[in-house]
């Protein structure tokens, strides 16, 4: 019998998997926003978890729009990967940091 | 164990270990695969939770679109690994470490034991009818306005993205189609009136050997 | 039957229109139309406000007591313009009306050089107004707009010579000083009007008067529960000590003998300075609400009465002499005052409003005489020269001193005599104060006449200067450009018309006045308190208090005071020089007046000075633009400087933030779980 805790702790370990993530690879600007996406499907699959355990339709209604917005963040998020290393020859994080204050 | 628990716990388990190689890879091609895989298995677990339609949106969308643009831009893109994998070994016992000390307490957090309900019946089912349906009678609904503003931003982000990457290249010849449209005959065709005739060279001297 | 509601707002807005009329048009009019002027408007009012003494004393016309304008209503609290009009207000209009039109008419003839002719005419006009708004008035606020007004004028005529340094630093200690009083004063009105509820006199009184009144108490220092109306009162006599001259705010006084003689005259002898004596007598009802209150005043007056009469004897320049009497005759009005005496102290102010007008104006004259030479070592036998000014002062000294008959006789006599009555706390100390003062008055009385009108002069004219340097201050002192005579009619008129009342004012008024109820509700005594009322009993008469007066210790102390200086002064000027050397410490304290400016001086200007550096240094510069200012911006720098460090750029610095941020936020809420399970 499946219950909310098992996806409860798969979206955990999910989300700590891509904190993980974003520690290791922390120069490549790729695998970051891959480890966002895998944040966001986390966050989703909490949501359908209680969605479904509460019988309410928000949850999903909610994971639509999270997917909506989230496609919508990759590509602008890949365009300024593009202009960025059209612009820098390299997408290493290192080297970008003009917003140092 | 049920069947559903044997596969949610298969499906668990794939999503788990193609996200842990999503981070760990070296090459972002590999990554980008990975994560569809992840995506893959995800949906499964979705699809167990009877969210069928978001199970299947997000194959379309996120392996379908996003996925692909993600391969696209890691492989249009010359990218040079090396300096990238800096400090990844240095790097990891302290992503490890965050990452285990947020699990425990996310997991003491959401108390495993404690949240063992069982799940309420269907409420698609029970009422009949698809899981589309009872997600699109509360979107269209209850969430309209949000959701005009979901479209709203989804036209944004595309149409930020195209002036993002667009250029103009400087040194190519190509077609001008306004110009050609506007382009007016006397621009390209000059009319130069003369003689029909030309009159003949002087004959006398042609006669005179 | 009422007095007429025009007759009183047309006394006191003549001389206001006179004062705008002759300030402000007054390049446009001339000199001499705005002395008409200004003269006409107050003596229009002097002529109505005798009028209206007739009209209350003789007319019968009921007390007047109205509100003619109100200014500004909040809740229950209202501030009107309005008038009361009682036989002790319509006594002080005809004084300080009175006194004023001589002053005005002395003034063509002093001032007749000066440049600021039409000014002081604007002036001391706008002084009458200010005056009679500050008698007629019939609440707290708008006694203390011409306690106030008066004190302005005061400033401004002081300082009327601008251009001497002496005489900006002596209108500015007037200020200064007067401030002090009217803060206390100002502190009384408030206290007023949060314990009686009411600005106007009437309802304080009712309020103060009611029984239960006196339970209430206030504790200014903690464990010390004092009456409220002890506490009203002590305020309010600051006021009058900084108005009037009590010890220890007189300083300002002698000083300010800078300004010119007629405003000496008619601001620092007759009316603004007897405002305070005028102000306790008209809150006769909350000051017989306190013994302590009464003690305080009767002890100040005293001491004021005798020892700034010492100093009197030491002064050599003519005005200041005169100004030191005025202080010891303004403290034995305050003596009066404080044994419940506020007839005697009200009548002692008329008679010396008189008598001490007189001997201003009677200076003055000699001071014109003389080209503006105000030292009497300089003087001397003027009696020849100038006759009506001789013997008008005379009888002003005459009355000053007490000699029986005259003016200044009855009130004095009648103040000695009700301080003896009374059995008051400090009255032992009191009655010692002015019986002493009696012999000191009349020390320095007879000496500055025997030292101006009498012996030999000690002046040199020098006649080859000619009348064209006739500049007054081009000449050494003791020399003059040419001898001395008599001055002008427009000043010894007024000379001639004040020694009038000095000799016979006293006749006809004693009885009523002080002995008698002529003033009505308008002062109120405790049955307990009525020394003066206990006097009466034995008062049979001007004439037999005349003839009982030869029998008095005051007599033969002036006696006395008369023989010595005469003595001394007339026949054996020499001996004062001996006298200087034997008594050198006792006269080194009286010439350097008991060293109170040097005190004030170094603790009150210095100290101010000091503290205002060190609020300058201190909280200026250093806690406003050092900690404040500078310091909110170098703190914003300094911390903006390190949090920079924060700001390193990368964006998984910020993204490792985030995350450090999240466990402690989910540490949290896991906590707050935990303990709320």
């Amino acid at each position: 019998m499946i219950t909310l805790a098992h996806f409860l702790t798969l979206g955990a370990v999910l989300f700590c998997i891509a904190v993980a993530g974003i520690f290791i690879n922390r120069k490549n600007v790729i695998t970051l926003l891959m480890a966002i996406e895998l944040m966001l499907l986390a966050v989703n699959t909490n949501f359908i978890a209680f969605s479904r355990f509460l019988g309410d339709a928000s949850g999903q209604v909610f994971v639509f729009f999270i997917l909506t917005v989230a496609a919508a963040e990759s590509a602008i998020g890949l365009a300024i990967l593009v202009v960025l290393f059209r612009n820098r020859a390299t997408i290493n994080v290192d080297k970008i940091d003009s917003m140092k204050g | 164990m049920t069947f559903p628990l044997i596969c949610f716990y298969l499906f668990a388990a794939a999503t788990t270990l193609a996200a842990l190689a999503v981070i760990l890879v070296r090459n972002p091609v590999h990554a980008a695969l990975c994560l569809v895989l992840t995506f893959f298995s995800a949906a499964c677990t979705w699809l167990l939770a009877d969210a069928e339609f978001l199970a299947i949106v997000l194959v379309l969308v996120y392996v379908g679109a996003v996925m692909v643009l993600f391969l696209f831009v890691v492989m249009m893109l010359d990218v040079d690994l090396d300096p990238l994998r800096e400090g990844f070994i240095r790097a990891l016992p302290i992503g490890i470490i965050v990452a285990l000390v947020m699990l425990a307490e996310m997991l003491a957090l959401i108390g495993v034991r404690a949240m063992d309900m069982p799940a309420v019946p269907d409420p698609a089912a029970a009422a009949g009818i698809s899981n589309t349906t009872w997600l699109a009678s509360t979107l269209f609904s209850q969430y309209l306005l949000p959701f005009e503003v979901a479209a709203l931003i989804l036209t944004v982000a595309i149409i930020a993205a195209i002036p993002l990457t667009l250029r103009h290249r400087t040194g190519v010849r190509m077609q001008n189609p306004g110009k050609q449209v506007l382009v007016r005959p006397r621009d390209r065709l000059r009319i130069v009136k003369m003689a029909a005739t030309k009159p003949a060279p002087a004959t006398e001297e042609a006669n005179t050997p | 039957m009422m007095l007429s509601k025009t007759i009183l707002l047309l006394i006191v807005l003549a001389p206001l229109a006179g004062a705008l009329i002759a300030g402000l048009l007054r390049n446009v009019i001339g000199r001499a139309a705005s002395a008409t002027v200004t003269i006409a408007g107050v003596a229009l009012s002097c002529a109505l406000s005798f009028y209206v003494l007739h009209q209350l004393v003789w007319g019968g016309a009921a007390t007047f007591n109205e509100n003619l304008y109100t200014w500004y209503q909040v809740g229950h609290y209202s501030a009107h313009i309005g008038f009361l009009v009682d036989r002790l207000t319509a006594m002080m209009m005809v004084v300080v009306t009175f006194v004023s039109l001589m002053v005005h008419i002395y003034t063509i003839g002093y001032m007749a050089e000066d440049d600021g002719f039409s000014r002081f005419f604007s002036y001391i006009a706008l002084f009458t107004f200010s005056m009679l708004m500050l008698v007629m008035s019939n609440n707290f606020l708008q006694l203390f707009f011409g306690w106030e007004a008066v004190g302005l004028v005061s400033y401004l005529l002081i300082g009327f010579w601008f251009k001497r340094p002496s005489a900006v630093f002596a209108n500015l200690k007037a200020f200064l000083v007067n401030r002090v009083g009217d803060f206390g004063f100002i502190l009384g009105i408030a206290g007023a009007l949060l314990w009686f509820g009411s600005l106007d006199y009437a309802q304080v009184f009712a309020a103060a008067g009611a029984p239960g009144s006196e339970l209430l108490k206030v504790e200014i220092i903690p464990g010390q529960a004092w009456s409220v109306a002890t506490v009203v009162c002590l305020c309010l006599f600051v006021g009058a000590m900084g108005k009037s001259a009590q010890v220890p705010l007189h300083v300002w006084l002698p000083d300010s003998m800078e300004g010119p003689t007629p405003i000496s005259a008619l601001i620092h002898a007759a009316t603004m300075v007897t405002a305070g004596i005028f102000m306790v007598a008209r809150m006769s009802p909350l000051y017989e609400l306190s013994e302590t209150a009464l003690s305080v005043v009767l002890v100040i007056g005293a001491t004021t009465a005798l020892f700034t009469g010492l100093i009197g004897i030491v002064q050599n320049d003519i005005k200041r002499v005169v100004a030191y009497s005025t202080l010891s005759q303004l403290g034995y009005m305050t003596v009066a005052l404080g044994v419940s005496a506020y007839a005697g102290g009200v009548y002692h102010l008329m008679t010396h409003a008189f008598f001490k007008a007189l001997l201003f104006l009677g200076a003055g004259s000699v001071i014109v005489a003389m080209h503006h030479e105000q030292d009497m070592r300089h003087m001397g036998g003027l009696r020849k020269q100038m006759p009506i000014t001789w013997i008008t002062m005379w009888l002003g000294s005459l009355a000053l001193a007490g000699a029986p008959g005259f003016a200044g006789f009855f009130s004095k006599d009648a103040i000695i005599e009700a301080v003896g009555e009374s059995h008051r706390y400090g009255a032992g100390y009191a009655y010692f104060c002015v019986l002493a003062g009696v012999f000191v008055t009349a020390l320095y009385s007879f000496r500055l006449l025997y030292k101006t009108f009498h012996g030999k002069p000690r002046y040199v004219v020098d006649v080859h200067h000619g009348h064209g340097h006739d500049d007054h201050g081009h000449h050494a002192p003791g020399h003059l450009a040419h001898a001395p005579h008599e001055t002008p009619w427009v000043i010894t008129l007024p000379l001639v018309l004040l020694a009038i009342p000095s000799v016979l004012v006293g006749w006809s008024t004693i009885g009523p006045m002080v002995f008698g109820d002529w003033f009505g509700n308008a002062i109120h005594v405790r049955a307990a308190n009525d020394v003066l009322g206990e006097l009466a009993h034995e008062f049979h008469g001007a004439w037999a208090m005349t003839l009982h007066g030869f029998k008095q210790p005051p007599f033969w102390i002036a006696l006395a005071g008369f023989l010595v200086a005469t003595w001394i002064w007339l026949f054996n000027p020499g001996v004062t020089a001996r006298f200087k050397s034997a008594l050198k410490p006792i006269y080194s304290m009286l010439v350097n007046k008991y060293w109170i400016d040097e005190l004030y001086q170094a603790v009150f200007a210095r100290g101010g000075i000091a503290l205002g550096r060190g609020l300058w240094k201190g909280s200026d510069a250093g806690l406003i633009d050092g900690v404040a200012v500078n310091g909110s911006v170098a703190l914003v720098d300094r911390t903006s400087a390190t949090v920079r460090w924060l700001q390193s750029g990368y964006l998984y610095h910020y993204a490792f933030a985030m995350i450090l941020g999240l466990i402690a936020l989910l540490a949290g809420v896991w906590w707050v779980a935990q303990t709320a399970l």
